[in-house]
């Protein structure tokens, strides 16, 4: 018996990396602006998604998205409501979508007739942070309810974040919602962090967050 | 908990490269891991020993090198380790810090095998 040691240098996620590397090309190719939105289970991903898909396509933008669980299409079934096309990923017990997941779900849409796709993640703050679906902006949401120190909790989702969303923000008060804290402390993670304060009940910041889509289209040469 | 995922993928990389070697028994797989990569080393520790059972690798030590953030501070004019992953700043003027130059990286760097001898060594029965 010899004993040899072999040097590999080889990323443990490299077979999603490369997935995600191809669908990356994909959409860059296809001119569609893809999203992919992190956060806890109940911070409210979906009603901020059902408002987004519903006002882009009121003005004229063509979106679809694709919804990730463990379990159930109840979140797809909401989204549906907006006319958008839309598709529901159960993950069956695996706490992240992976870019080989959505490949698969992405079978038979037309990319090219999309001005923005949206991934909505499984509701975690850990897991989703190491796979990379190539989409061009991660967003890490945050709802009031959760308390001020999240990204304080879960550095790596939100050092990792492209823009961070706060949502709930009409029950800001109630909650005893530190602002101030919560914006110092994502900065403090993630210095210089485009921040969205939302309420997607009552359509509060959510013009903002539209015409940072609208920017982010023009700048990723997307349009 | 995404563990069992990670080392399910170190188990079929490190039999990819066992192609290599016929024969050869693996006794340590040594993993860079930075403090950005959202893994937790007992929980990798304790999902090896599960997913290498019946394979090349059962028996193998886990080894975890854990890799410190480290950043670029441009008014220092050089690369800064961190202390921790609770603020990106830095720990020389207190600059908030962009500039990732490590801390994400989950990679397997070696693993260490015993080769089975090349030579046609034939067995002989009296």
């Amino acid at each position: 018996m010899t004993t040899r040691i072999v040097e590999l240098r080889r990323g443990i996620l490299k077979k999603n990396d490369e997935l995600a590397a191809g669908l990356r090309q994909r959409y860059t190719a296809a001119g569609v602006l893809v999203l992919n939105l992190v956060s806890s289970p109940g911070t409210g991903k979906t009603a901020f998604l059902e408002w987004t898909l519903r006002e882009l396509r009121a003005r004229g933008s063509r979106v679809a998205a694709l919804v990730g669980d463990l379990e159930t299409d109840n979140d797809a079934r909401r989204l549906a409501a907006s006319g958008a096309p839309v598709r529901q990923i159960n993950t069956h017990g695996i706490c992240h979508l992976e870019a080989e997941m959505v490949g698969k779900h992405l079978e038979g849409w037309e990319l090219g007739a999309l001005d923005y796709l949206f991934i909505e993640n499984v509701g975690n703050l850990v897991c989703p942070s190491s796979y990379d679906l190539g989409e061009r902006i991660r967003v890490a949401l945050l709802s009031v309810t959760e308390g001020e120190d999240k990204p304080l909790k879960y550095p790596t989702l939100f050092n990792s974040a492209d823009a961070a969303v706060i949502t709930k923000m009409d029950i800001a008060g109630p909650c005893g919602f530190d602002r101030e804290t919560a914006l110092r402390n994502i900065n403090e993670i993630r210095p210089g962090i485009r921040i969205l304060e939302t309420s997607a009940k009552t359509g509060a910041g959510m013009e903002e967050w539209l015409d940072y889509l609208g920017e982010e289209r023009v700048k990723r040469g997307a349009s | 908990m995404h563990e069992l995922s990670i080392v399910s993928s170190i188990v079929e990389s490190v039999i990819e490269t066992l192609e290599a070697y016929p024969g050869a028994r693996v006794k340590e797989v040594r993993l860079r891991v930075g403090a950005l990569a959202s893994v937790v080393e007992d929980s990798l520790q304790f999902c090896y020993g599960i997913a290498t059972e019946n394979t090349p690798l059962q028996g193998s030590a886990l080894v975890v090198t854990l890799l410190p953030v480290v950043m670029y501070c441009a008014p220092c004019g050089h690369c800064v380790e961190l202390e921790g992953v609770q603020s990106f700043r830095c720990p020389r003027c207190g600059e908030l810090l962009g500039d990732l130059r490590q801390g994400r990286e989950l990679e397997i760097e070696s693993i260490e095998i015993d080769e089975a001898d090349a030579t046609n060594d034939v067995e002989v029965n009296p």
